[in-house]
């Protein structure tokens, strides 16, 4: 599991000190890009085409049609275990809650996709590394129900190091119960698609997440069950160059195709129009 | 081998038995000594046994010559065939499973398998199974399906193998599929875990109508170890973290994460495994009973229902 990465949480883009507010630094290749040319970009370097983690509500706006979206969650997390670590989980979901304004690691409702009716699920990794407890569990198992009673598509975008360590055999639970909701959009003949960003990994990968239709994955994601570090610690050498990375999953047959996220909506929209039997004939957008 | 917290009670162990063995080769009576020893030693039994702490359990859910998903298989069913490979890639060790009977009925029988000793546990992966084991176990609950037998699982195991191979032979999907196969069962399907509990790995193949839980066995989203390496930033700290992750028989109990725990002889099932596997046999024979009579349908309900229902939220 990746659960390692909840606590090295990086800003998702810019916010560099050294460069000018109106400026950001890409991560990989220092590139200074004018900032409103990196929201315009989606948060994908224009000189290397890094992609940035993109916060969930930006990535909302990217893939729903314009003033379609209803927002569903609004669930709130519990400390069923009473978890004190080094800091009581209760804190540590308050601090959360203050920086993203949002209750837990979960945006999503519904809207169009293209015309196809969906629910669009974005999980959000700025809050405790995106990881997966109880409410994560409950508001994916009710998309699913909601798409199923609505004959809308399912779209989950993934962004999480697994399953919340604070909640831990309830969160282990939300694996099962994610799964096994889905079966109620294959009753219905409904698409599901899974869009497999930086980074996925843990419970959420080998639970909901793998089971999709149709997955996509954005270029250089980090994406497996163990993260790299354990994996490391495990066989004691280096690990090969692109290990985990999504252009090694396209190559091990683990995904259907890796989507530049400049070209994500389109794709999307294909993918849900071709598999959506309330969609007649309808090439391209 | 004692564990550490055993130790004052071999200490006391072994004191009465010199007492009785000077008494005998000198002849003095030492009756009163060695009586008062013994009771001792039955206070300090109990107080340890029944108090133990997370943690403490979690070495006996490790100890070596607990009864592992083979050994319960010899003792407690009749002509187990042992089934091997996924048909896709190899077998995997890790992962045992076959046909076989319990009181005479016919099951499908799939388990994690540790070694009985280092050279079997190399072998084995220490029970830490590839993707491979999980196609097995998958191929396996397709047979119970087809045939109409119930599938029963045992669970031990560290956690799903975390390294380069199983990543490239796609573990998470596997673990997926596993889930997924396992929740569609139409038949019943009961899950014992017998020692370690170890998160995704144990739970694709715990997706069960009823799943029970040894006495001193663990079940968790993490092992110890690796949540106080990254909660606490150090895998020393793995007592604390233990204590935090509530995952003891009883807690799992009350969380409903379980529906029942099977009682371990005490000091744990290592001490005396036929009895531990007798009272295994007695909760598999009573948890079939309870889904005797239900449908194919109301099978998949009844475990849907089971796993729907879990989690702590609040409602705005």
């Amino acid at each position: 599991m990746a659960l390692e990465r909840l606590f090295r949480r990086k800003r998702p883009s810019g916010g560099n000190r050294d460069v000018p507010e109106l400026w950001t630094k890409c991560e990989a290749c220092g590139a200074q890009i004018y900032k409103k040319e990196f929201q315009e970009n989606l948060h994908v370097c224009p000189k290397c085409g890094h992609h940035h983690r993109l916060p969930a509500q930006e990535r909302v706006a990217m893939l729903a049609d314009p003033g379609t979206f209803q927002e569903t969650t609004r669930l709130r997390p519990l400390d069923p275990l009473g978890f004190v670590d080094t800091k009581p989980y209760v804190e540590r979901l308050k601090a959360y809650q203050a920086e993203t304004g949002r209750p837990d690691a979960i945006l999503g409702g519904t809207c169009q996709i293209g015309g196809v009716p969906a629910v669009l699920l974005v999980m959000d990794y700025a809050f405790a590394g995106g990881s997966m407890g109880s409410v994560v569990g409950e508001e994916i198992a009710r998309g699913a129900e909601r798409a199923a009673e609505e004959g809308r598509a399912l779209v989950i975008v993934a962004a999480s190091g697994g399953a919340r360590m604070q909640e831990a055999a309830l969160s282990l639970m939300q694996m099962a119960k994610t799964v096994m909701t889905l079966d109620r959009v294959w009753a219905r003949r409904l698409p599901y698609v899974s869009v497999l960003t930086d980074p996925t990994t843990g419970g959420v990968t080998a639970s909901f997440a793998a089971l999709a239709d149709v997955i996509l994955a954005e270029p250089g994601a980090l994406i497996g069950f163990a993260g790299p570090r354990v994996i490391r610690q495990t066989i004691r050498q280096e690990l090969p160059e692109g290990f985990q990375r999504s252009e090694f999953l396209l190559k091990h047959g683990m995904v259907d195709r890796v989507t530049d996220r400049r070209r994500l909506k389109e794709e999307l929209v294909r993918v849900l129009r071709h598999l959506h039997p309330g969609v007649a004939y309808a090439p391209g957008v | 081998m004692p564990l550490e917290f055993e130790k004052p009670i071999l200490e006391l162990e072994r004191r009465i038995a010199e007492l009785k063995e000077t008494a005998k080769a000198t002849g003095v009576d030492l009756e009163a000594e060695i009586r008062l020893l013994e009771e001792r030693l039955a206070r300090l039994r109990k107080e340890t046994y029944e108090n133990l702490t997370p943690w403490q359990r979690v070495q006996l859910a490790r100890a070596p010559g607990r009864p592992t998903t083979l050994d319960v298989l010899e003792k407690a069913f009749q002509d187990f065939i042992e089934l091997h490979g996924d048909r896709a890639f190899a077998d995997d060790p890790a992962i045992v499973g076959g046909l076989a009977y319990l009181e005479g009925e016919k099951v499908v029988v799939v388990g994690h398998q540790k070694g009985r000793d280092t050279k079997e546990n190399l072998q084995r992966n220490f029970g830490m199974p590839h993707p491979e084991g999980y196609r097995k176990a998958m191929r396996l609950m397709d047979l119970a399906d087809r045939f109409g037998y119930p599938f029963l699982t045992f669970v031990d195991t560290p956690g799903a193998y975390p390294g380069v191979s199983a990543e490239e032979r796609g573990q998470a999907w596997v673990i997926a599929q596993s889930i997924q196969r396992m929740s569609r069962l139409r038949v019943p399907a009961v899950t014992v875990i017998l020692g370690e509990g170890g998160s995704g790995g144990a739970l694709a193949i715990a997706v069960a109508n009823r799943v029970l839980i040894l006495e001193n066995a663990w079940y968790s989203v993490i092992s110890p170890e690796s949540c106080a390496a990254i909660l606490w930033r150090d895998a020393k700290e793995a007592p604390k973290a233990a204590e935090a992750l509530k995952l003891t028989a009883k807690d799992l109990l009350q969380l409903k994460v379980v529906d029942a725990i099977v009682p371990e002889p005490e000091g744990g099932a290592h001490k005396d495994p036929d009895r531990a596997i007798r009272n295994i046999k007695e909760a598999l024979l009573k948890a079939l009973e309870e889904l005797k009579g239900l449908s194919p349908e109301a099978l998949y309900e009844d475990r849907y229902r089971r796993f729907r229902s879990l989690g702590a939220f609040a409602e705005p």
